[in-house]
């Protein structure tokens, strides 16, 4: 094949994934707007309260919330980053022989360090 | 029809960055912004670089702008007037650069060349993929930058952990 | 122009197959779901619409749809709508690219196509995990809106939760892409025919039986399901992020739910038990009629992670939030780092062919 039609070949790969976004969002938003149009309406101050086990609803419920949640979504960040590295790695594993083992084998080795860090740090405790 | 494809992608990245700025509500900036992420996604795909736009998503939509949306949550902004002020400044630095844009579309001349391509060889890159070419380019010839990288993102990982680590001493003490 | 329009058609049929049968999966597992329960617990499960109570997925859809959808004071209604939409789209996408049987090209009015899978594109696996890790805004989101504590508490449980055990679960595929070479998932079920043994989670030079048990684990807790389902404990949060949602919203987050579990079965068979490729050598079907039986394998495999899911469920109690972050940093993630590390090593001296 020349290179026009690899190229057209390629973008003909997405073009359904593009086409299968679009279906699934219009799939989502139809429905909900018949959905909308079908169903009865009868607000009441008492129905449309929030949720709170029958009390009266106190103070806003976005509430801060603890620190905790945040330093969990920091490492993933920080985790998932590292995880990204080996995908190329892996595939081209056969090709790149013995310095690609070492590399990772490197890499790796960091990655535990920056891990056995954490969890020395109590980083990874949820308490 | 690629064409088609560029422009639908860029138009919808401008609209969207000016929004994350524009919109007052910081929640629904995140949301432009993971609009926008998506777009920059298909507009790498149109360029060629499938991993780079998987990675996009991956890391961009999937983990850097979920911590966005908790500092965002975690610190209840409800509006955010504060930047509002910053307009003299953002419009000066926007102007400059958007100059220097011009002028190096003007400069240079909107050729249809095509840019290189990683690796050079943009015919073997179409048979074998970009995420093949991208793991033999990144550990041969770039080894020594990714194992900096390696190095890097360690130190984020005790940074990170260093500036939490009050926090952390704080809570195990509060209970 | 007419071949685009062609590509349209043909792709639109198709998609419109595979959502239709993914629909109708979600409709009959929410049935067999109360079933499987039931019969486990000593109980007939849903006996009234229909005989056996066969019809009662209908009525509940049918239900839903036409209940009111209540929005509640104090919500943000944009994002309240936003979200059950964000919650969906991922997992139903998640489809363009898992093989539903072999890889063949057919020729119909002049075009090919492979009728068995919407999309191969080169980075299959990773265009998986990119929406599943989109799924955590509908949830995040969703929590936020509704503007109720418990909603809240759920929504911010449930997006802590899944982006830990994302993380296992992208660790857990390197083991898979190291043996296969590809993140095609059509690639990586064809590198796995002829016979059980070749199948990864038995495969020489290094079976990646911990890397199959990581990836369960943690596809029971992304998809939010028991014994992993904090953000919708309902003795403790009611219904987690989804406590003020009623109507066709609360529908989308329900379907979801189920999609979810259907595409992760879909790439547990696919990357780790031969995907379409059956337990022996060759076929026992006429050449022309083989497709048959990938497919029908496909489903089996399918159906035994689905059955899986509703087994836990009845037999397993539900973890206490800070065991399951324990689990899953401390637990799965080195068991997952370890697989990575003894595979490259076995695949460096045993290299394949």
């Amino acid at each position: 094949m020349t290179g026009t039609e690899l190229l057209l070949d390629y973008l003909s790969r997405y073009f359904p994934v593009f086409v299968f976004v679009v279906i699934a969002l219009l799939f989502g938003v139809v429905t909900l707007v018949i959905s909308h149009f079908v169903q009865p309406k009868y607000p009441e101050a008492e129905k449309l309260s929030a949720y709170e086990c029958g009390s009266e609803p106190f103070s806003d419920a976005r509430m801060p919330f603890p620190v905790r949640y945040y330093i969990f979504a920091m490492l993933f960040v920080i985790f998932d980053i590292e995880v990204i590295f080996l995908y190329p790695w892996a595939v081209v594993f056969g090709k790149i022989g013995f310095i690609g083992l070492v590399e990772m084998l490197v890499f790796i080795a960091l990655f535990l360090v920056a891990y056995v860090y954490a969890w020395r740090k109590g980083a990874l405790e949820w308490d | 029809m690629a064409l088609a494809f560029f422009f639908y992608f860029s138009g919808v990245i401008v609209l969207t960055s000016v929004l994350v700025v524009a919109l007052r509500n910081p929640i629904y900036s995140a949301i432009s912004l993971l609009i926008m992420f998506f777009h920059v996604a298909g507009l790498y795909v149109t360029l060629h670089a499938e991993f780079l736009a998987a990675v996009q998503i991956i890391v961009y939509a999937g983990a850097i702008l979920v911590l966005y949306l908790f500092v965002v949550m975690l610190l209840n902004v409800k509006r955010e007037e504060r930047y509002h002020a910053q307009f003299p400044l953002a419009a000066l630095l926007g102007v400059t650069i958007l100059t220097e844009v011009l002028m190096l579309a003007i400069l240079r001349g909107f050729s249809s060349e095509p840019l290189p391509t990683l690796g050079g060889a943009g015919q073997a890159d179409q048979a074998t993929g970009n995420t093949e070419t991208i793991g033999e380019v990144l550990y041969s010839t770039y080894l020594f930058p990714f194992e900096v990288a390696s190095l890097i993102l360690l130190v984020a990982m005790i940074g990170a952990i260093v500036l939490a680590k009050k926090d952390i001493g704080l809570a195990s003490r509060n209970q | 122009m007419a071949e685009v329009g062609l590509k349209l058609a043909f792709s639109v049929a198709q998609i419109a197959v595979v959502m239709g049968i993914v629909l109708l999966t979600v409709m009959f597992l929410t049935l067999a779901e109360r079933k499987v329960l039931g019969w486990m617990q000593d109980r007939m499960g849903p006996m009234e619409v229909g005989p056996y109570g066969v019809l009662q997925p209908i009525a509940d859809g049918l239900k839903l749809f036409f209940k009111e959808d209540i929005v509640p004071a104090g919500a943000n209604k944009f994002l309240f709508t936003l979200a059950p939409i964000l919650a969906l789209v991922p997992a139903l996408i998640g489809f363009a690219v898992v093989p539903f049987g072999p890889n063949r090209t057919v020729e119909l009015f002049g075009y090919q196509f492979q009728p068995f899978v919407i999309s191969d594109i080169n980075i299959g696996i990773l265009y998986i995990l990119a929406f599943t890790s989109i799924g955590a805004y509908g949830i995040i989101l969703g929590g936020w809106a509704s503007n109720s504590k418990y909603s809240l508490l759920g929504g911010l449980r449930s997006a802590a939760q899944v982006i830990s055990y994302e993380l296992n679960v992208g660790l857990a595929i390197v083991g898979v892409l190291l043996l296969a070479g590809s993140l095609s998932l059509v690639k990586i079920t064809e590198a796995q025919a002829g016979g059980f043994w070749h199948w990864y989670i038995f495969a020489f030079p290094f079976p990646q039986v911990f890397a199959f048990v990581v990836y369960v684990i943690s596809a029971v807790a992304e998809t939010n399901r028991v014994p992993f389902d904090l953000p919708e404990a309902e003795s403790e949060l009611v219904a987690g992020f989804f406590t003020e949602y009623s109507g066709m919203r609360f529908a989308f987050f329900f379907l979801a739910e189920y999609a979810n579990m259907i595409l992760v079965s879909c790439i547990a068979a696919a990357l780790f038990l031969g995907g379409w490729n059956a337990p022996y050598p060759g076929t026992l079907l006429p050449e022309n009629l083989a497709w048959v039986e990938g497919v029908v394998w496909f489903a089996v495999k399918v159906y035994f992670f689905l059955f899986l899911f509703f087994w836990l469920r009845a037999t397993l109690p539900r973890l206490r939030y800070d065991q399951l972050m324990r689990f899953g940093w401390k637990v799965m993630l080195p068991i997952a780092l370890g697989n990575i590390l003894v595979t490259a090593i076995a695949a460096y001296f045993f290299p394949k062919g």
